[in-house]
């Protein structure tokens, strides 16, 4: 084998091991082997495990590749084969070497799961059999032209998300649907089955015909594509109004779930003014979602004797307006002090700020009327013509109707002239400045806005819950938010949508990943960086320009490619 | 009085005297330029001049009016407006979006008409789009109006930074090394275009430039600072054979008159 990059393989292969043997040892893999994906078959644990081998194969077999076709599949194998192998070493040198006093996640449990419950010899010879076939497969991969390989991943990647998702979907199709697609846990084989072809065959008609679908909907002139796109909004819209009564009693989790994505949308709309438009880094950003929760809970709550001494307990249509008023004021405050401040030093005064609120909440002094550690119970619920909400169906309605304020309010104000002004400070506050716009002015209503929205998402949130505590409104809301915006493109709506999905949505479905979360979130957050610093849903106009950029500069490797 | 007074205007940093004691007058319709060594303290002036440094002493005079002790956006408002050495567009809006700011201060919605959408709203913005697109006509950038401005050649660069400062109506405008880094066909345009911004729009304004023979050759007036002060004043002919001048530019003497006799 003359040529082969014997050295970049075997490197790719050890530091894919160092990474199956981190997820194994801080307790991953065996957390998640308990969730199966496709009954019997395959486990989250080992999906995890598989998915070292494939991305590390990959990259493997295409540097591999560069050099001969064949060479690929060794690459791969060779990489599969090098971790199963490190694998293999881990499993069987627990118990003589005592690892478990060392890491406590080196349990048998783990063993169990690496050595696919089979005994020694047996167990080592499965996996390296399933590690080495996943490298092949990988190397496979590599080898198939770009339009068989994208159906083919993107099948894949559906399949698996379904059975990960079982919880949902279990739930919402009819009972007979169900049931065939569906075990206690994970899908059943013949579902996945199903599931896969059904998604390849999906994928490959869009790979095959949906640049001309796409390309004669746009063709089409622009009165026309409007009712068609009109349409399509007033079907999700219909579908997200009838949904909760479709499911009734069954969807209460999903609504739980999806009432907490919510909250974090309306917050994340907020943050997006402030940051993504006008380009103000708030660490603070709690503070006014915990000021918007406690306007709420002291003003409705019939406890606290301090306070209902002087105002009797309101409901919560007289509460909401005050609470918004209090969050809006509290943005100015904050924002004053800090108009002149940049960049770091921003960040530092917000994080400073969220602290002091969260002190005061939590600190004695102010237990008679904030509530103290305990914090309060008794929050007023939203009401209408009599009718009260209480289960997570009703107040999906409200958090929708939050939602909806919040996209409202960001696309009208996104390119009028005071959407402009936040984006000129964003790029250069000195020029912005030299323009003649009013910094002061500009930046204020961007805390405004924002602080109004988190308070909107706060008093919701408080309602929702009945009682409230200050070990609600950490920094870490602050940090979930930020990183929601940063996952799912900074200064783009949707993307809030989709970051929110998948920061706070999937953690709470998966719930073996909430020992992790930091740990996944440290992760997305470092590969969102360095593979895809947009984000998922970037701005238009941004995706616009990095497609272009990314086309014209694949031509030009073509070009130097064909000159060589 | 002109339209821009600079009276005894000095500014110091620590112990470094960056303008000491200078005094020009920017006649209106005029083109002004302001040349000198580096560190003579040109962009410093600028820098006075748009309210970004406060002057520690003298006045500074825009239209009758002193503004010296006036913020930077107030004095932007009035109708100074600025283009940067090293170009400082909002490099992730598009071009449009760039002059739009630049008309900010000549429009007057703020949070509620856009959220309400009322109809003057919408008149005024969709106004604003055309005159703005006008604008972009004037410095042949009105094809290129939807790219990200970080995404334009060098040159479109320069205009396009020229058309925002054009988007403010100013009265006055301050150009810093506006054909730095061009080849000398972009020189030649971006001359032409200073020439119909005096003439056709009648603006008026300051120069700093390094490139001898754009100054003498479009300039009305030529003011020259040496290490803070200015040291002559007059027309290209008489700023040319100023032996004083000859004498600071001592070691670029020669190149000037090489540039003079290319």
């Amino acid at each position: 084998m003359r040529g082969f990059p014997w050295r970049e393989t075997i490197r790719t292969g050890l530091l894919g091991s160092v990474v199956a043997l981190h997820l194994s040892l801080v307790g991953m893999v065996e957390a998640f082997s308990r969730r199966e994906i496709v009954k019997d078959v395959v486990t989250l644990g080992q999906l995890l495990l598989l998915l070292v081998v494939l991305v590390a194969g990959y990259l493997a077999a295409r540097k591999a590749a560069e050099r001969n076709k064949a060479y690929a599949i060794i690459a791969g194998l060779i990489v599969g084969l090098i971790i199963g192998a490190v694998l293999a070493a881990l499993a069987l040198s627990i118990k003589p070497l005592h690892l478990r006093q060392v890491f406590t996640n080196a349990s048998r449990g783990l063993v169990r799961v690496l050595l696919f419950d089979k005994k020694g010899m047996a167990g080592v010879l499965t996996l390296l059999a399933v590690m080495g076939g996943g490298g092949i497969a990988a190397g496979l991969l590599e080898l198939l032209p770009n339009h068989v390989r994208r159906p083919l991943l993107y099948a894949l990647i559906a399949t698996l998300t379904l059975g990960l998702l079982r919880d949902i979907f279990a739930v919402i199709l009819p009972r007979s649907i169900s049931r065939f697609f569906y075990t206690s846990s994970g899908l059943t084989v013949k579902g996945a089955v199903v599931l896969a072809v059904a998604w390849t065959l999906y994928f490959a008609a869009a790979e095959r015909w949906g640049q001309q679908v796409r390309g004669r909907l746009e063709a089409l002139p622009p009165e026309k594509q409007k009712p068609l796109r009109l349409g399509a909004y007033a079907i999700a819209l219909i579908l997200l109004l009838v949904l909760p009564k479709l499911l009734g009693e069954r969807g209460g989790y999903i609504f739980e779930v999806l009432d907490i994505v919510g909250i974090y949308i309306v917050m994340g709309l907020g943050l997006n003014i402030v940051v993504g438009f006008a380009g103000l880094l708030d660490l603070g950003y709690v503070a006014f979602f915990a000021i918007g929760a406690y306007t709420m809970a002291v003003l409705t709550t019939p406890e606290l004797p301090a306070v209902r001494q002087y105002i009797p307990p309101m409901d919560f249509w007289e509460a909401l307006p005050l609470a918004l008023l209090a969050s809006l004021l509290s943005g100015i405050i904050l924002g004053v002090p800090v108009l002149k401040t940049r960049g770091d030093y921003l960040a530092i005064i917000t994080l400073g700020f969220g602290e002091i609120i969260r002190l005061l909440v939590i600190s004695d002094a102010l237990k008679p009327i904030l509530g103290g550690a305990q914090g309060i119970t008794g929050v007023a619920r939203p009401h209408l013509f009599g009718w009260t909400a209480k289960t997570p169906q009703d107040f999906f309605y409200f958090i929708l109707v939050a939602i909806a304020i919040g996209f409202f309010i960001s696309v009208r104000l996104k390119d009028s002239r005071l959407g402009r002004a936040w984006k000129a400070i964003r790029e250069d506050e000195d020029v912005a400045i030299a323009m003649g716009i009013d910094h002061v002015a500009t930046k204020l209503t961007a805390f405004a806005t924002g602080a109004t929205l988190a308070g909107l998402s706060g008093a919701i949130f408080s309602s929702k819950l009945f009682s409230i505590a200050p070990h609600s409104f950490n920094i870490l809301i602050s940090i979930y938010v930020l990183s929601l915006l940063i996952v799912g493109g900074i200064g783009s709506l949707p993307g809030v949508v989709v970051g929110a999905f998948a920061l706070v949505g999937l953690p709470e479905l998966l719930r073996e990943f909430a020992e992790y979360r930091m740990l996944v979130y440290g992760a997305a957050l470092v590969m969102m960086m360095i593979f895809r610093p947009q984000g998922l849903w970037p701005e238009t106009l941004h995706a616009e320009e990095y497609a272009r950029r990314k086309g014209t500069s694949t031509a030009k490797t073509a070009t130097a490619g064909a000159r060589e | 009085m002109g339209i821009l007074d600079m009276i005894h205007v000095t500014k110091r940093f620590g112990g470094l005297i960056a303008v000491n004691d200078v005094t020009i007058t920017v006649e209106p319709r005029t083109i002004h330029s302001i040349i000198g060594p580096n560190g003579a303290g040109k962009t410093t002036l600028f820098n006075c001049i748009t309210g970004f440094y406060r002057a520690d002493e003298g006045e500074i005079i825009f239209d009758g009016e002193p503004i010296q002790f006036l913020p930077p956006d107030e004095i932007a408002r009035m109708g100074i407006a600025r283009t940067y050495q090293n170009i400082r567009l909002f490099s992730n809006l598009s071009v449009l979006e760039n002059v739009l700011v630049g008309m900010h201060s000549h429009l007057h919605s703020w949070f509620i008409e856009p959220i309400l959408g009322l109809p003057s709203y919408k008149r005024e913005e969709a106004e604003a789009r055309k005159e703005a697109m006008r604008l972009l006509e004037f410095v042949e950038l009105d094809d290129k109006a939807f790219f990200l401005s970080k995404n334009l050649p060098y040159g479109e660069q320069r205009r396009l930074e020229i058309a925002r400062a054009l988007a403010l109506k100013p009265k006055v405008l301050l150009l810093d090394e506006p054909t730095a880094g061009m080849n000398p066909r972009e020189t030649e345009e971006t001359m032409a275009l200073i020439r119909r911004l005096r003439d056709e729009r009648g603006i008026t304004i300051v120069l700093i430039e390094h490139d001898m023979k754009v100054v003498m050759n479009i300039s009305d007036t030529i003011s020259v600072l040496d290490y803070g002060q200015k040291i002559a004043e007059g027309t290209p002919l008489e700023i040319r054979t100023n032996p004083r001048v000859i004498e600071a530019y001592l070691g670029r003497g020669a190149a000037m008159g090489l540039s003079q006799a290319a």
